[in-house]
């Protein structure tokens, strides 16, 4: 069952099809969006990212809030943030993003909670820096294990002419917390993205290098840009540890106020989502000179490919472990191998995924056979694109901001066995016929990331692509009638 | 997969994590997180279950902890899906409307289209108007709409955007054709809910929609539902107005939008109300309200129809259902047909079968304000006793109905009613003063689960149960439904806690 190759003229006709029915303006703007793999990243086929996407077009993007409190700030477990602004926001984000952590709900974790100012008419009309200096003052009444606070701005501050700043430096003398303005207004950038970089940013400002440990160890690292999505920053830490390294920073997964004070102490950041955290990273190395780099922890080609890269930084105690780790969990990839690639194999994916996914899982789904036939990014850049274009096959469609009409369109034109995308695709898939699986929170799943990930992503992707309810579509009634 | 002794095992998050590995890196991870004592960390979590930390809790003028509603735009996009054809367009940010989307989605479980105008910071500086020009061009020409309904985010409303000129702009300029309905609201976030957006966006449509459509009487009656989160309520409610003879329309009708077949084809829009039978809603002999409180809006345009209006509890229950189906009866002329009493009949004879295992159940209740009201009518028919009764989005109108219907009870003899207070609230005053039931949204869930207390999920939004909302909890046959999921959850807690010798076989 080898999948039928494309070649990348098949691909632009199918694109010129499926594009034409924008209108013409609008066209025009997506041909440079959407384009047939150039493995050798030529400039012809490079695809444009990282600009607005058109009005009415129906882009799965979000916000820079989003960006910041949904995924960067979010996940740090004794820090609470107040989604700073109407009630709606941090509803819709309460919760849904699954970054585990331990500790107990509204006592020493605020993660899965909704901690808003609730602006009313009044708010907006008079502003709201008296009630965000009031609401600090009852934060640490009514949560006082919180170890820190950020106050995350919803569209509204930024256009009334709120001062966060002036009223969270208050806030950090008054209460002797960290207090950390962020200004991930949603109406700001073009998406995500530039939310990340906004608390990335206030992360620098506020928190970066403001505490120290009692100890350090030459094999003090980080975990950067991993949000611990059903567990993922466990089982990537599991790794880590068993090369031999110290952990002393997980961000942000199940991370906390002291980590992230603490960071700039490590002697190597590695990396995980680098659309999300690329920024802190380039920040610790020209601070503090810490080398970074990034790696991938789908699927065992890559895990231990990204294994053997970080160990290189370090000395042969860490190298040894490190083969030694590999060797260990041999026999459990092969044992995942053995159980799920004969179901698997040759079936075609669909990707449509923010951050790293669009480049990181392809080689989890190789490991298992599957090919993945088209793919792209939700709020990606240049630097992003750069770094899949060898890792995708040549000619396959890649796909930047994809609307909803054209992952529909080229869903209904590559047949693929299985989309990967978000919540908002997720139902038309499955009207469609078409397998699905969540790539943002894991269906409810996890972690993917990590040796123990490996085998629950491809007991996911298989339950997914060989559910026997896909087989029942056809009415006996309704074929008979066809003849 | 291999049933052989060296079959793999995978293990996901429910588990993995218990295991030793594990667990050692847990611990070893505290080192470096400046956390709390242990001892300190439970002295805290008691104390936050006593009277002073209520009262600490309760003196709150400022934050906000778990409120159990949702912003205006949410609401317009169902209330907009609840006519054919139509596609929803929030003018602002475009964040929101990925949130609206996503969250819809989670409870229905079904694809929510609704396009955004995508503003950005310039936006800001000059205004909305090309954004929405450009967004209802593009839209309606790749997406091919009947009509498009637009309602607006907090950033739009800010900066003061005029739907009405920027509508009527994209018209003389040629974005969209003059035949095409576009129907608008105005809901910035920072005022009322999701259920006032819902009904600030179907006033919107229905004034759209029947401009210049006096006439004479059609002889139909209108329903409207308000923010429902069942479809298996529109479906009922059609169904008995069916059995009734009579005419009738439901305005807006999301039952096949949010609920349509897998066909192997993805269809945009599903169902919804016809927009030629909604314009000519306003010649109709009465329009029924089945959320009172949620459709004071709506309710202002209708006062100025031919046809009598009448605001309605949701019918759950046998009383709230009663009254709706004599009500319908009344306007419409007719009588109650045999098969309802019937109907009537099986609910009362199964509620008559499960009465004992759910009288004198002490009840936490927490949502919509109708939805509340309406289920206090069920739960007080049952013998249960409503303890706390919280509406993060009721006001002093909602509570001074809930205790009206509280107090025609012995029931509710002991129950406190609690406009605007949230979840956190609510934590409050289970752990004070203890229940033995919670009814409520999946967000309480980590509330009860603290308080060791069964959740029974109701209302909005269920996002980690299936399907609920594909069944009805209004009407006979949905108070039968409800009643089924609510004494079959309980034996279940029941079992699942029953010493060996309790186990009973028959129950």
């Amino acid at each position: 069952m080898t999948p039928p190759v494309t070649t990348s003229a098949e691909t632009q006709a199918m694109i010129d099809d499926v594009l034409s029915a924008y209108p013409p303006k609008v066209e025009k703007d997506r041909h440079k969006h959407v384009k047939p793999n150039d493995q050798s990243g030529g400039k012809e086929c490079e695809v444009k990212s990282n600009v607005k996407s058109r009005p009415g077009i129906m882009t799965m993007r979000g916000c820079a809030y989003a960006g910041s409190k949904g995924v960067v700030w979010g996940p740090i477990k004794d820090l609470i943030s107040i989604s700073h602004g109407p009630v709606g926001c941090g509803q819709y984000t309460w919760g849904t993003r699954r970054n585990y952590a331990n500790g107990q709900l509204g006592i020493d974790n605020f993660t899965v909670m909704q901690i808003t100012s609730d602006f009313q008419e009044k708010d907006i009309v008079f502003g709201g820096d008296k009630k965000l200096a009031a609401i600090l003052d009852e934060l640490v009444e009514v949560f006082p294990l919180a170890k820190g606070v950020s106050v995350q701005s919803e569209c509204p501050i930024g256009l009334i002419g709120d001062d966060i700043d002036a009223v969270s430096n208050e806030g950090t003398k008054r209460l002797g917390l960290p207090v950390v303005p962020v200004k991930c207004e949603g109406f700001r950038g073009i998406s995500q993205s530039l939310g990340h970089h906004i608390a990335n940013d206030a992360i620098r400002d506020h928190m970066l290098g403001s505490r120290e440990l009692p100890e350090q160890t030459p094999y003090d690292i980080t975990l950067l840009g991993d949000y611990n999505i059903g567990g993922d920053a466990w089982a990537s830490r599991k790794i880590l540890e068993d090369m031999g390294l110290r952990v002393i920073a997980q961000w942000s997964g199940d991370g906390t106020v002291n980590e992230m004070a603490t960071a700039h102490l490590a002697k190597l950041n590695v990396l995980h989502c680098y659309r999300s955290m690329n920024y802190i990273a380039t920040t610790m190395e020209e601070r503090y000179g810490t080398p970074w780099m990034e790696f991938n922890f789908f699927g065992p080609t890559k895990i231990v490919e990204s294994m053997r890269k970080i160990a290189e930084f370090f000395d042969d105690t860490i190298k040894e472990k490190t083969e030694a780790a590999i060797a260990s969990y041999q026999a459990f990839f092969d044992k995942v191998h053995e159980t799920y690639r004969h179901r698997l194999e040759g079936k075609t994916v669909m990707l449509a995924v923010g951050g790293l996914r669009p480049r990181h899982t392809v080689g989890a789904y190789e490991d298992l056979g599957m090919e993945v036939i088209g793919t792209g990014y939700e709020f990606g850049h240049k630097d992003d694109y750069t770094r899949s274009y060898p890792e995708l096959k040549q000619g396959i469609v890649v796909y930047d901001d994809p609307t909803a009409y054209e992952m529909e369109e080229f869903a209904r034109r590559l047949k693929p066995d299985l989309i990967g995308a978000g919540i908002k695709e997720k139902y038309v898939s499955h009207k469609m016929r078409t397998p699905f699986r969540q790539m943002h929170s894991w269906d409810y799943s996890g972690p993917y990331h990590g040796v123990d990930g490996f085998a629950i992503f491809a007991r996911d992707m298989d339950s997914a692509v060989n559910s026997p309810t896909w087989n029942l579509f056809d009415a006996p009634w309704a074929s008979a009638k066809k003849g | 997969m291999s049933t052989s002794p060296d079959a793999l095992t995978v293990r996901d998050h429910n588990t993995l994590f218990n295991s030793p590995e594990y667990q050692e890196q847990r611990e070893r991870k505290k080192q470096f997180e400046g956390g709390s004592a242990p001892e300190e960390v439970a002295r805290v979590a008691e104390w936050t279950r006593s009277w002073e930390y209520r009262e600490k809790n309760f003196a709150r003028q400022h934050l906000t902890v778990n409120p159990l509603r949702a912003c205006q735009p949410l609401g317009a996009v169902l209330a907009a899906l609840g006519f054919a054809g139509t596609l929803p367009l929030v003018h602002g940010s475009q964040g929101c409307t990925s949130y609206f989307r996503g969250h819809l989605s989670r409870h229905f479980k079904e694809p929510v289209p609704t396009v955004s105008s995508s503003m950005t910071e310039d936006s800001a500086v000059f205004g909305g108007l090309s954004n929405l020009i450009e967004a209802l061009g593009t839209s309606v020409h790749l997406y091919k709409p009947d009509m498009v309904a637009v309602s607006t985010t907090c950033m739009a409303e800010v900066i003061g955007d005029d739907l009405q000129n920027f509508i009527a702009s994209a018209r003389t300029k040629g974005a969209i054709t003059e035949d095409i309905p576009v129907p608008y609201a105005h809901t910035p976030s920072f005022v009322g809910s999701h259920v006032l957006g819902y009904d600030n966006m179907l006033r919107g449509i229905l004034s759209y929609l029947t401009e210049g459509k006096k006439s004479t009487s059609n002889g139909t009656i209108n329903i409207v539902p308000g923010f429902d989160p069942y479809v298996g309520n529109i479906r009922e409610i059609k169904r008995l107005l069916t059995l009734l003879g009579i005419k009738h329309v439901v305005l807006g009708d999301h039952s096949d939008s949010l609920d349509s077949p897998a066909t192997g084809e993805y269809h945009m829009y599903p169902g919804g109300t016809p927009l030629a039978v909604a314009g000519d809603s306003i010649n109709a002999d009465a329009t029924v309200f089945l959320q009172a409180l949620g459709s004071k809006r709506t309710k202002e345009i209708v006062n100025g129809w031919a046809g009598e209006a009448v605001l309605l509890n949701p019918p759950i229950g046998i009383a709230n259902t009663d009254t709706f189906v004599t009500e319908v009866a009344r306007v419409a002329g007719v009588e109650v047909p045999d098969e309802i009493t019937a109907e009537r009949g099986r609910l009362l004879d199964a509620m008559t079968d499960s009465h004992a295992y759910l009288h004198g159940k002490r009840v936490a209740i927490a949502g919509d304000p109708d939805f509340v009201n309406g289920m206090l009518g069920f739960l007080l028919e049952m013998g249960m006793e409503p303890i706390h009764v919280v509406s993060s989005n009721g006001d002093a109108t909602w509570a001074e109905r809930a205790k009206g219907i509280l107090a025609a009870s012995p029931f509710g003899a002991k129950a406190t009613v609690w406009p605007g207070k949230d979840a956190w609230h609510l934590r409050s005053l289970v752990f004070t003063e203890p229940v033995d039931l919670i009814v409520g949204p999946t967000h309480l869930k980590h509330l009860a689960r603290e308080a060791n207390v069964q959740l029974f999920r109701a209302g909005f939004p269920i996002f980690d149960r299936h399907h609920l909302h594909r069944f009805p909890i209004y009407g006979y046959a949905g108070g039968l439904h409800l009643l089924t999921q609510l004494v079959n959850s309980i034996l279940d807690e029941v079992d699942r806690n029953a010493p060996d010798h309790s186990f009973d076989i028959v129950r």
